[in-house]
């Protein structure tokens, strides 16, 4: 649905009296399947932004080339724009308009009809629960129910492809859940979703593939689970009495799915395994052979922060 | 077809929004108003008019063109604020045609100008000021033309620089020799010759000595139709010019 080589974009700025170049995004390719929900994601300034905007032809690429929804983006960027919704991080609503007059002419500004951008209005208010505050002034709303707004405005015209960017920031753990529902729900219909996040949680729970990006290049790209595996598979920790551990130890070494096993101190065994839901069934099997009081057995997953400090060297959370 | 209702609708919308907030419409008359009221009456012994009704031929259709020019160039501020809210890079995401998403605004404070005028008019018609339906239809046209080309020039510079502590100067610093050369206020025939060569050079002086001549009542005076010529060619380059500025990339 969407693929790039060598996208480029930089942008001058004015320092005091030097101009200044910004390489924000420095030759990504990517490429998103149709029906999926494609998660970019990064730390600030890592030219996600920019990236998504030059897809939405809000921007022209330095260089490169990219096809979206099958159409040249530099041949016929008109008609990329027939085919996509995008949603800026930024906010896009009118603090003197309704919810509901700003999706009638978002929708009318795609062609649709009066009485069709109506209909269409109502059931996105309805599907994002804004029915209630759809007759008052954006300027009333609250920055959650704004960010419904926005989004609801993105996919009034149904889209085959939808930017999103950063559609979560500023929604409550409630609204959140909802909005990836919504999410998942567009996906269910076919539609391909790309989104931003700086949320890991989010790329990780949402997103059928991610890429990782830093300084304007992608440094990883797959789904969520291989990336993931691709660092270290799962650790399995096995809680245990200390005089139990050395028998224990020897049960488990040796057996194929463990690919490194250690003895913690105060008693129990860290395993290093490939997949954590096989091989837990086949530790409990195994520890059950002998009666050793088995306390706890708890999953590590690594993270995709995990992922993100072996490929940049920093860690997503402090950056 | 499509330009045409892309920019009924961004017109449409533009009005409505205008309404939602009468607070402009009552500004926008109320300053004149208080020129027609409390200025004029200085202007028959100033001007050495023989009735009130002759000062006023001359000073209306000034202060008309006056309203015209400034009305149009200070549209910008609003559009940097929907610049920031993100209204417009919304727009510019749909296929909504560029020039109808200029078009639409301009065309919005055209007929809010129109308004105005038609307040005033009336207004002066209670000072005995007569003029004939032609004519006085002719000078709106010339009017709407001004406010088209001021309030399209004043967009696509917003769209430049993107900043009210930017545009703010940069109009005022447009606006004043604009004002001064071109007679509103006063009629040029008071000039020293040098300054009617340098006003020779402005168009709205030409516009305005256009609207005089159709207040006085001479639709045959070369001006009317100078003065339309000229500021019709000027406001189409404006508008061609502004709606690139909606094509280009923001930002
Ligand atoms: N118009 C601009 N002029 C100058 N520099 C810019 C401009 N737009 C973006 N940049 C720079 O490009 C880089 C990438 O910005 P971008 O907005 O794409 O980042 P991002 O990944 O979206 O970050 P965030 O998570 O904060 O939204 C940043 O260093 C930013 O300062
Ligand atoms: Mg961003």
């Amino acid at each position: 649905m969407i693929e790039t080589s060598g996208l480029r974009k930089s942008f001058r700025s004015r320092e005091g009296r030097r101009t200044k170049t910004v390489d924000a995004v420095r030759g990504v390719d990517l490429k998103v399947a149709e029906g999926e929900i494609f998660g970019f994601l990064g730390p600030n300034g890592a030219g996600k932004t920019t990236t998504l905007r030059m897809l939405a032809t809000l921007i022209e690429p330095d260089g490169g080339e990219a096809t979206v929804a099958g159409v040249d983006l530099r041949k016929d960027p008109a008609e990329v724009r027939r085919r996509i919704g995008y949603v800026a991080q930024g906010g896009s609503t009118w603090d003197e308009s309704t919810a509901r007059e700003e999706l009638v002419l978002h929708a009318r500004m795609y062609g649709i009809n009066k009485a069709d951008a109506h209909r269409r209005a109502a059931r996105a208010l309805d599907a994002f629960q804004l029915t209630e505050y759809a007759d008052r002034r954006c300027k009333t709303y609250s920055g959650g129910q704004r960010r419904r707004v926005e989004i609801a405005l993105g996919i009034i015209h149904e889209p085959r492809i939808v930017f999103l960017d950063e559609p979560t920031t500023g929604l409550d753990p409630q609204s959140r859940a909802h909005m990836w529902d919504e999410i998942r729900r567009l996906r269910a219909d076919g539609v391909t979703v790309f989104i931003t996040t700086h949320y890991l949680e989010e790329a990780d729970a949402l997103c059928d593939r991610i890429a990782i990006t830093d300084h304007g290049e992608v440094v990883a790209e797959g789904t969520p689970t291989e990336l993931k595996r691709e660092i270290s598979g799962d650790v399995v920790l096995v809680g245990l009495d200390a005089a139990a551990t050395p028998q224990a130890a020897q049960l488990l070494d040796g057996e194929p799915y463990v690919n490194k096993l250690e003895t913690v101190d105060e008693g129990g065994l860290r395993l290093y395994v490939d997949e954590g839901a096989t091989a837990i069934p086949q530790i409990l099997r195994r520890l059950d052979t002998a009666d050793l009081g088995l306390r706890s057995i708890e999953l590590h997953r690594p993270s995709l922060d995990d992922v993100f400090l072996t490929k940049t060297g920093r860690s997503l959370r402090e950056s | 077809m499509k330009f045409a209702r892309d920019t009924w609708l961004i017109f449409q919308r533009q009005l409505h929004l205008l309404l939602r907030n009468p607070i402009w419409v009552f500004v926008g008359v109320f300053q004149p108003v208080m020129y027609l009221l409390l200025f004029a009456p200085l202007l028959k012994p100033a001007l050495n008019a023989p009735t009130q009704a002759a000062a006023y031929k001359i000073f209306v259709p000034g202060l008309l063109v006056l309203l015209a020019i400034f009305g149009g160039l200070f549209q910008g501020f609003g559009l940097i604020a929907e610049l920031r809210a993100g209204v417009i890079e919304r727009s510019r995401v749909t296929p909504v045609s560029r020039l109808a998403l200029l078009l639409g605004r301009s065309l919005r404070d055209v007929v809010s100008l129109i308004v105005q005028a038609v307040i005033i008019t009336l207004l002066a018609l209670l000072f005995d000021l007569r003029v004939a339906l032609v004519d006085l239809l002719l000078a709106y046209l010339m009017l709407a033309l001004i406010a088209l080309m001021t309030s399209a020039v004043s967009y696509g510079i917003a769209l430049k620089v993107k900043s009210e502590d930017a545009l703010a100067p940069l109009m005022n610093t447009v606006a004043q020799p604009v004002l001064l050369l071109s007679g509103i206020l006063l009629p040029l025939t008071f000039a020293p010759g040098w300054l009617q060569g340098v006003a020779e050079w402005n168009p709205f002086s030409w516009a305005v000595d256009g609207t005089r001549a159709l207040f006085a009542g001479d639709l045959g005076d070369d001006r009317v139709w100078q003065g339309l010529g000229i500021i019709a060619v000027l406001a189409a380059a404006g508008v061609v010019w502004a709606a690139r500025q909606f094509a280009r990339s923001v930002r």
